[in-house]
């Protein structure tokens, strides 16, 4: 029982951990570039926001995603009259709590990685007649890879972590959506210390052991 | 052949206001550093958006303020050898080179390429990147990149700034050869009036953002229409002067 439920949860972290890293690189990438190559009305306004998650108590932030995707939220209604399924505790729910709060990471790297490409490079290319999107896929984006890469990682490792939001949107529903710091946090309040050690254990090793092949993978990069 | 321009623009309280026109030929645009050079380089590239004026190049309109012309830098054909000289560190000499070819197909990207090595002298660092080539090399990659295309004009920003003087003059020769075998009007833009003199086909003098003279390198240097053209040939000498 030990075993199984340690796994599951495990499974489960690692599961919503890499889909909602996915979407961050995606969705990261592209706010990074248009923040860092842009000029825009409210541009710096739109970075705030973005980054709030990162300052924000967990819970503030599931808070508010409970008010835009509860079954009575904002968009969470419109789903639910659409389909009758509502994201509420399920493990989608983790995979957008980890998402939003994990996002600020990867934009804030990017961009910062994006905006150190030298300028003149990006121009070169232009007069080489290479579009915009062209020198972002073969300049811009090669050369940020350091930056992005750190990015990736950062998310990777705070969105296995992530708690508060969790809690918040998907419940803590042992053998659903009970990932590994849900579990842990059950087990400790019913004094199960011996499988919470565990746990604890084996997730400080596996953060470790990523961020160190992480940072040995990023340094041979250029 | 040629080019005619006729830019204003202001830039952070700087104001630039010039008209001139090139044919098939070496143009030096010269004069102190903040005079306005190196943006109309940019203007003409597409990288900068002039307020006010025109670009042609060959007779087809780039830009128009009037007539709302605003052609891309992507298709302005042009070479443009930047002043750091931009090579891509993430790429080989040749990637670097190849990237220069892009419209072509993939047979006749690798002839070109082929081509432009044995032009430039490249036989054997192809596989080279930029952190490994001397000052030179590098010099060398980046205008075969620049020719890869073959453009209907080539711009060049101070390309030789960064080299030791014996090289600088050895580049001289190397530009005179690359106008005679492309033989594609050439844009130069220094701050070096012996380059500008021994270099140029056509000097057009800049001031403060704006043109104050222009006319062949002898016509100028004898004939300086003021104090100031006067002053701006002067602060190096002797000149050398080119046959």
């Amino acid at each position: 029982m030990f075993e199984s439920s340690m796994l599951f949860s495990l499974r489960l972290s690692l599961q919503v951990a890499v889909v909602a890293t996915s979407f961050i690189i995606i969705v990261g990438i592209t706010v990074a570039y248009f923040l860092a190559r842009r000029n825009f009305k409210g541009k710096e306004f739109l970075d705030m926001l973005f980054t709030l998650p990162l300052v924000l108590p967990p819970t503030v932030t599931g808070y508010y995603l409970i008010i835009l995707f509860g079954r009575n939220g904002f968009i969470g209604k419109q789903i639910y009259a659409c389909t009758g399924w509502s994201i509420m505790f399920t493990w989608y729910a983790a995979v957008l709590a980890s998402f939003v709060v994990a996002l600020p990471l990867m934009i804030k790297t990017t961009r910062a990685a994006i905006e150190t490409v030298d300028k003149s490079l990006i121009h070169a290319s232009y007069t080489l007649g290479h579009s915009e999107f062209e020198t972002t896929l073969r300049v811009i984006l090669p050369l940020a890879k350091k930056g992005i890469m750190a990015g990736v990682v950062l998310s990777f490792a705070r969105a296995l972590g992530e708690f508060g939001a969790t809690l918040m949107l998907a419940g803590n529903i042992p053998g659903k959506t009970d990932t590994m710091p849900l579990a842990i946090y059950s087990l400790a309040g019913s004094g199960e210390w011996s499988q919470a050690n565990g746990m604890v254990i084996l997730l400080t090793l596996m953060s470790g052991i990523f961020l160190y092949l992480a940072n040995r993978y990023s340094k041979r990069i250029i | 052949m040629g080019l005619s321009v006729k830019l204003k623009k202001k830039v952070n309280g700087f104001r630039l206001d010039v008209a001139w026109e090139i044919g098939n030929e070496l143009a030096v645009l010269f004069g102190f550093s903040g005079a306005g050079k190196s943006i109309t380089l940019q203007m003409i590239a597409g990288l900068l958006t002039p307020d006010d004026g025109f670009i042609r190049i060959d007779d087809t309109t780039m830009f128009d303020s009037s007539k709302r012309i605003n052609v891309p830098s992507q298709k302005r054909h042009l070479g443009y050898v930047f002043q750091d000289l931009a090579l891509f560190p993430h790429m080989t000499a040749l990637n670097n080179i190849l990237y220069g070819s892009n419209g072509l197909c993939k047979s006749e990207k690798r002839n070109r390429a082929g081509n432009m090595i044995d032009a430039f002298h490249l036989e054997g660092l192809e596989e080279k990147y930029p952190a490994e080539l001397s000052g030179g090399q590098k010099q060398r990659v980046a205008f075969a990149r620049a020719l890869m295309r073959k453009p209907d004009i080539l711009l060049l920003d101070e390309p030789f700034s960064a080299l030791d003087n014996p090289l600088r003059i050895e580049m001289r020769q190397f530009l005179r050869d690359i106008k005679n075998r492309f033989d594609v009007p050439i844009v130069f833009v220094t701050h070096d009036i012996t380059e500008a003199y021994s270099l140029a086909n056509n000097l057009i003098v800049y001031s403060k953002g704006n043109v104050i003279q222009t006319g062949t390198p002898k016509d100028v240097c004898d004939n300086p229409l003021n104090s100031e053209v006067e002053m701006l040939i002067n602060t190096k000498e002797p000149l050398h002067i080119n046959p």
